[in-house]
């Protein structure tokens, strides 16, 4: 590859986590995926170890930019524990049962 | 092996005090550090840019932004994926490598194993930033006792990297840089034998009957407290524009950790966007650390933050370019340069006038997001306001929010500055104070918390420079009546006390 291709020519990268471009996020509201829920389930935005800190503003921008709404319009996606990454030997030592 | 050295070991204003050198291994070589850095500081500094290749399209991935909320900069630590290495210290002998792609789950458990502990604590309070330090002192200081959770190594939050002197009174820090602030909330906090502190530590969820999970290295917490404040602050805006994830693409705020807080040189040329005060902040700051700031980019028609941070960047000579944003980054390994672009009244980039800059060094300053997700998962009321950044939970005037004893505090109740945050972690605990502490303290808590209420409405936040973060949490806080309907309309998920 040329250098000044590789050099220029970058995807724009909406989630670093899962590595969901713009034009993914484009094409899937084009689609039909018309709420920030339909959008996590269909491109994992969201879902990866940062937990959205990165993409979900960024992604209800270009949502409400295409829908021609305002962003604080558009409905919440929800947020489920763990809200964080938590390794799993940790979650296993609670014990059956009790909560959490 | 290291080709350069990023530390700065001269600065006008800070001194670096570096403890015993440590060694460590990247990639198999053994590399020096020195004791305190965090791991992703310590490989930035010896010129170490890419810090991982990324997981589906095997892109080059560093660091961005540097205080544990985001992605960038996972490694393999001593064989465990997925390492955030900017909250994580460097130890003797520790192994660091990059990731490439999806690092395969490891076979074994680790061998030190995992331990349970049950927490009794009054409060619970998230977050050791200004807000929650604020609140966990308040509270502490009326002998209730306290847990303290912070997912970073030390306590301090985002003052440990603002090197200005704070304004206003003596009760209010007036005069102390940021970083000076934390030192001596951190240090009165920890002569306080009713206060517990767990660092590397997330809360990770409200369970049913007020159980907080608390997840440590390995060590699980649970605990069920009287009252919570979430004080777990905001993330940095990220931009949308192609290479925007080449290493040396950071959050303003990252890069100040890197020259603030571990005295590590960014880059060498920078090209900053967003002319709000944390983009003209951080440009003041790199002049300070010997980087050169090519340009800042505003992409509305004037410039964002307050004339006086302006004036000082431009004496230097540096151009605070409006109506104009980053069109594209380019390079291959790291930033090699940017496109620039002037925009017309509606944002819309005008053609024929892109402009291409040469800088190793992008730094997005466009704007902080709360983070409220504890609040949210625990199904608090949230609202998007606008002029707060993002989704925030509603609140009484006294920071309580729809689940009950769960308060917020700081830049998780919407995004102001460190002094407001501040005022309002006191405020949330003595909030606590009143209804938890028995007869005369709790009466005089609920005065004193009036008090703070009626300075910061009536007296701090009538500041000009403060008008939109109050009138977004104007919008965002809600009548006592009001709040008790909102309860019976959308009930909690968890409530407390």
């Amino acid at each position: 590859m040329g250098g000044e291709m590789k050099k220029k020519g970058h995807p724009t990268i909406v989630c670093r986590c899962n590595d969901v471009t713009l034009e993914d996020v484009e094409r899937a509201i084009e689609e039909g995926c018309h709420d920030l829920e339909c959008l996590r389930k269909v491109l994992r935005i969201g879902m990866g170890p940062c937990q959205g800190r990165t993409c979900i503003p960024i992604v209800a921008r270009i949502l409400a930019r295409k829908l021609g709404k305002r962003v604080d319009e558009l409905e919440l996606p929800t947020v489920r524990a763990p809200i964080l990454p938590v390794p799993v030997h940790l979650l296993l030592k609670s014990r059956e049962g009790e909560q959490p | 092996m290291p080709p350069s050295d990023r530390r700065i070991w001269d600065h006008p204003i800070l001194v670096f005090e570096r403890g015993k050198k440590v060694r460590f291994f990247f990639e198999g070589v053994e590399v020096e550090a020195y004791e305190g850095e965090s791991v992703a500081a310590a490989l930035y500094a010896i010129g170490i840019d890419v810090f991982s290749y990324s997981a589906k399209l095997g892109r080059p991935r560093g660091p961005f932004c540097m205080i544990g909320k985001c992605s960038s900069c996972f490694m393999i630590v001593d064989g465990v994926p997925n390492t955030r290495t900017c909250v994580e210290l460097v130890r003797d002998g520790m192994r660091v490598e990059r990731q490439r792609g999806l690092a395969p789950i490891p076979s074994t458990t680790p061998p030190e194993g995992a331990e349970e502990e049950v927490l009794e604590a009054d409060v619970l309070v998230i977050g050791g930033g200004p807000a929650g330090l604020s609140a966990a002192l308040e509270a502490a200081s009326y002998g209730l006792d306290v847990v303290l959770v912070d997912e970073h190594f030390r306590l301090g939050g985002q003052l440990v990297k603002q090197t200005h002197k704070f304004f206003g009174s003596k009760e209010l820090f007036g005069g102390l840089r940021g970083f000076q602030i934390a030192e001596v909330m951190s240090e009165k906090l920890s002569k306080m034998s009713n206060v517990r502190v767990l660092l590397r530590s997330v809360a990770y969820g409200v369970f049913r009957g007020g159980w907080v999970g608390i997840a440590s290295r390995n060590k699980l917490y649970r605990v069920r407290p009287r009252a919570v404040v979430v004080a777990s602050g905001a993330s940095e805006q990220y931009l949308a524009f192609p290479g925007n994830d080449l290493p040396g693409v950071m959050g303003a705020g990252g890069a100040q950790t890197l020259m603030n807080e571990f005295g590590v040189r960014p880059g060498e040329k920078a090209l900053v966007v967003g002319s709000g005060n944390v983009g003209l902040i951080v440009s003041y700051q790199l002049l300070q650390a010997g980087v050169k700031v090519v340009a800042i980019l505003e992409i509305m028609p004037s410039i964002g933050g307050w004339f006086v941070h302006a004036a000082k960047v431009r004496r230097y000579g540096v151009p605070i370019m409006t109506s104009h944003t980053i069109s594209a980054a380019w390079g291959s390994e790291r930033v090699e340069g940017a496109t620039i672009v002037k925009v017309d009244e509606r944002f819309n980039p005008i053609p024929g006038s892109e402009r291409d800059v040469e800088c190793d060094l992008i730094l997005i300053s466009v704007g902080l997001a709360p983070d409220a997700r504890l609040l949210a998962q625990a199904r608090a009321v949230m609202r998007w306001v606008p002029e707060l950044g993002g989704p925030v939970p509603l609140r009484t005037i006294d920071l309580e929010t729809s689940v009950p004893n769960m308060y917020v505090a700081g830049d998780a109740s919407g995004i102001e500055e460190a002094t407001s945050a501040m005022i309002e972690g006191r405020i949330a605990a003595l909030s606590i104070v009143s209804k938890l502490a028995e007869g005369r303290r709790g009466v005089e808590a609920a005065e004193k918390a009036k008090k703070l209420v009626d300075f910061l409405w009536n007296e701090y936040r009538t500041s000009p420079l403060l008008s939109r973060a109050r009138r977004g949490k104007e919008k965002a806080t809600v009548s006592h009546e009001e709040m008790e309907k909102l309860r019976r309309e959308f009930p909690p998920a968890a409530s407390f006390g």
